[in-house]
């Protein structure tokens, strides 16, 4: 993991995921902004994936499991899709939040996998 | 008599169900690793993960399900979490050694969905199944008052 893109990474999808909340608490039904910003945590996702693979042979190596580290990828990267489906099928206020939810599970997944990648507490 | 067989997933609802299927996820992917990777280290923790890991996706199935019998297994599911996590919660605080952990951190290698209350999960796991109980309640209060 590149640890910059990391914290941008975080960042955009904590934005993602609050931004979804409130507006969809406001009454908005899913919309372009809403569903661009999740689409973005979405392909910033494929790109760490990338990442990911490329890294360890760079000299870029876990020091965490990497099992532990991909289970938390896919099941990440398999998330926002679910949410985005919900989005454009069941157009209400309540699936903007369940939109910004998924974002927000990305960003705490996102960190566990820093963590995993990174930071070995034990 | 009381009809319950309308769905229990509208408004709000929608997003509970949608948090519980991100904790089942979540609950599920950590047992499933911790089992295959290192299930000697706290079998118990680890069979606890594995327990709360079913009982998640039971509860999610049974939130979007219609029909009384969902009904029941929702509340079942949905009480079990909450004492689950609330009796384990207090059993990796003031007694690791019992679950077979070293410690009682939260975010540890051994930490199950429910240790520390669910600190690991930024407290999810203890305020959601209240959350769904009252949600649950008032479906029902609701339905009563439509028959």
């Amino acid at each position: 993991m590149v640890e910059w893109f990391t914290w941008v990474q975080v960042a955009v999808a904590l934005l993602a995921g609050l931004g979804a909340v409130v507006l969809g608490l406001v009454g908005r039904a899913p919309d372009d902004f809403t569903l661009g910003a999740a689409v973005l945590v979405e392909l910033l996702l494929i790109a760490q994936l990338v990442v990911a693979i490329v890294a360890p042979a760079v000299g870029n190596s876990p020091t965490g499991n990497l099992l532990e580290f991909y289970v938390y990828l896919i099941s990440a990267i398999i998330i926002v899709p679910l949410a985005g489906f919900w989005a454009l099928i069941e157009r209400t206020r309540w699936s903007t939040v369940v939109l910004g939810v998924g974002c927000l599970a990305i960003a705490v997944m996102v960190y566990r996998m820093h963590q995993i990648w990174a930071v070995q507490v034990a | 008599m009381p009809t319950t067989t309308s769905r229990r997933t509208s408004g709000v609802g929608r997003v509970l169900v949608a948090v519980y299927a991100v904790l089942a996820i979540a609950a599920t992917g950590r047992s499933a690793f911790q089992i295959a990777d290192r299930f000697g280290d706290a079998p118990i923790a680890f069979t606890l993960s594995a327990i709360s890991a079913v009982v998640y996706i039971l509860a999610t199935v049974a939130l979007i399900a219609p029909g009384e019998t969902w009904y029941r297994i929702a509340w079942g599911t949905i009480g079990f979490e909450l004492a689950g996590v609330l009796v384990v919660g207090t059993i990796s605080l003031f007694a690791p050694g019992v679950l077979g952990l070293d410690d009682a951190n939260p975010f540890g290698r051994e930490a199950t969905v429910w240790s520390a209350y669910g600190a690991g999960y930024l407290l999810v796991p203890l305020v959601l199944p209240v959350l769904g109980l009252l949600y649950l309640r008032s479906r029902r209060v609701r339905a009563e008052a439509a028959s």
